[in-house]
């Protein structure tokens, strides 16, 4: 199917998209998302807001402790090696398996989580990895930590009149231990059960669970289940089974996904 | 809605200054304006790759990228590759392995394998297959294809090293 008739509009500057986007324009950075639900027709925008070509919306630049990456970086250039150090190395093995490369070569990390797909692979590793969102909005920047940024199914705590101009992840050391299990029955599809653990010396391991048709579920001190993660997964399992429905099956590969984490984390 | 959108574009090395629907796909201003009619569209939503298009030096889906956003930018549709030493090969070894039989997935694939040949020139099968599955083939099968990448990656390994 085509898209209904829009309005195509391209900003030259952060304060024009802005002001399209308070007055109701729907933001477009890859359209990796935003297309096929246009072309379904399942979105309807009178005006689409292209981002792409706003300064900074892409790149990188290491502020102290943190790496700021700009909304519009593609998924390829974070698998190509953008990000430098322990933390580029993860997310650039994260990047790979998400979709396609010619879907990646278009694709960005910060159109992906303001889509807040639940099955979205930043929405499952950017709260695991301690992130933090910068949205932009009239009043200047307003930092948002990625574990409080995905509010629902295909819901953020973005303004209506807000963008997200920057995605900000720490500087992990080389002994970061990472694991991170997803569950796709054809590569580049979307996940039936992710789950990420975390672990820096001096600090908690943190984990997450995702992809289970809700927001993701994030352990802040995951060290229970580091210790015995056969008796410490269905717990977790359980608090996400009170958000939503889950049947047996997908327990099942949520609990194996958060055992084969942890197994990756011990042994990386 | 709103009236058309001028969109400056190089297509296969020639500047072409068209007007487009603003909810128009690439996709459909190639096929349509340009009657660059071997861009395929399958899916539309992203998931069958013979769509596939060269957008700036990289592979991307025509039907979920605008014309409007590709204005400025440089296109190389399946037309555009006749006188690519990499596409040469990889059409010659398309035809010897049997790697193609209604055609329609063929496009993209070819599209896709050239970014692989010259993006991961170590690429074993396993990557191959893991790369390609972005391209779906309803018809022939995927071990033809499989191999002509494969063929022309071995080729390429061969005459560098030598
Ligand atoms: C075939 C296929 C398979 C896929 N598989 C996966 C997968 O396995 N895992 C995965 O994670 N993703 C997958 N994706 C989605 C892909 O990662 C998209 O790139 C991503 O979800 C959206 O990024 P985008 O830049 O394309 O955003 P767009 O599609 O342009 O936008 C998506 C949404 O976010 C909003 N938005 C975009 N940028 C901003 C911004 N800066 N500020 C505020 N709002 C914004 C838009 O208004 C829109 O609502 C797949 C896509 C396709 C087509
Ligand atoms: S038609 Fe574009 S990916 Fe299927
Ligand atoms: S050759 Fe017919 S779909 Fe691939």
């Amino acid at each position: 199917m085509k898209p209904a008739a829009f309005a195509y509009v391209r900003p030259k500057d952060w304060p024009r998209a802005l002001q399209l986007v308070a007055e109701g324009a729907r933001a477009g950075a890859g359209t990796q998302s935003l297309g096929p639900l246009l072309n379904l027709r399942l979105a309807q925008p009178g005006t689409i807001v292209d981002l792409r070509h706003l300064p900074g919306f892409s790149g990188i630049s290491q502020r102290g402790g943190g790496v700021r990456i700009g909304a519009g970086t593609t998924h390829a250039a974070i698998e190509d090696g953008a990000v430098p150090g322990r933390t580029g190395e993860i997310m650039a093995a994260v990047a790979r398996r998400i979709a396609y490369r010619p879907v990646r070569n278009r694709g960005t990390i910060g159109g992906s989580l303001a889509h807040a797909d639940p099955a979205g692979d930043w929405v499952a590793v950017l709260p695991a990895l301690g992130a933090t969102a910068i949205a932009l909005g009239p009043g200047g920047e307003r930092r948002i930590p990625a574990v409080r940024f995905v509010s629902g199914i295909f819901e953020t705590a973005l303004g209506a009149d807000e963008l997200l101009c920057a995605i900000e992840v720490p500087v992990l050391p080389a002994e970061a231990r990472w694991g991170h299990w997803k569950f796709c029955r054809k590569p580049g599809e979307f996940s039936k059960a992710t789950a990420c653990v975390l672990s820096v010396p001096a600090h908690p391991p943190r984990a997450v669970l995702a992809a289970l048709d809700a927001p993701p579920l994030v352990v802040e001190d995951a060290s229970a289940l580091l210790a015995d993660p056969a008796t410490e997964a269905p717990h977790i399992v359980a608090h996400i089974a009170e958000l939503t429905e889950l049947t047996d099956w997908r327990r099942a590969l949520a609990e194996t996904a958060l055992r084969r984490a942890v197994a990756a984390a011990v042994g990386s | 809605m709103s009236g058309k959108l001028a969109i400056s574009l190089v297509v296969n090395g020639e500047r072409r200054e068209l007007l487009a629907e603003p909810r128009e796909q690439l996709a459909d201003l190639l096929r349509g304006s340009l009657m660059l009619t071997g861009t395929h569209l399958g899916c539309e939503q992203g998931v069958c790759g013979a769509c596939t298009v060269d957008i700036d030096g990289a592979p991307a889906r025509s039907c979920i990228t605008h014309a409007g956003s590709c204005d400025g930018a440089t296109v190389r549709t399946i037309e555009g590759f006749a006188d690519d030493a990499v596409m040469a090969d990889l059409r010659e070894a398309f035809a010897r392995e049997h790697a193609l039989q209604c055609g329609y997935c063929t496009p993209g694939m070819l599209i896709a394998a050239r970014d692989i040949v010259l993006r991961l020139p170590d690429a074993d099968e396993a990557r191959v297959r893991e790369e390609l599955s972005g391209n779906l083939c309803r018809c022939t099968g995927y071990r033809g294809i499989v191999r002509a990448v494969l063929a022309v990656l071995a080729r390429r390994r061969a005459t560098l090293s030598s």
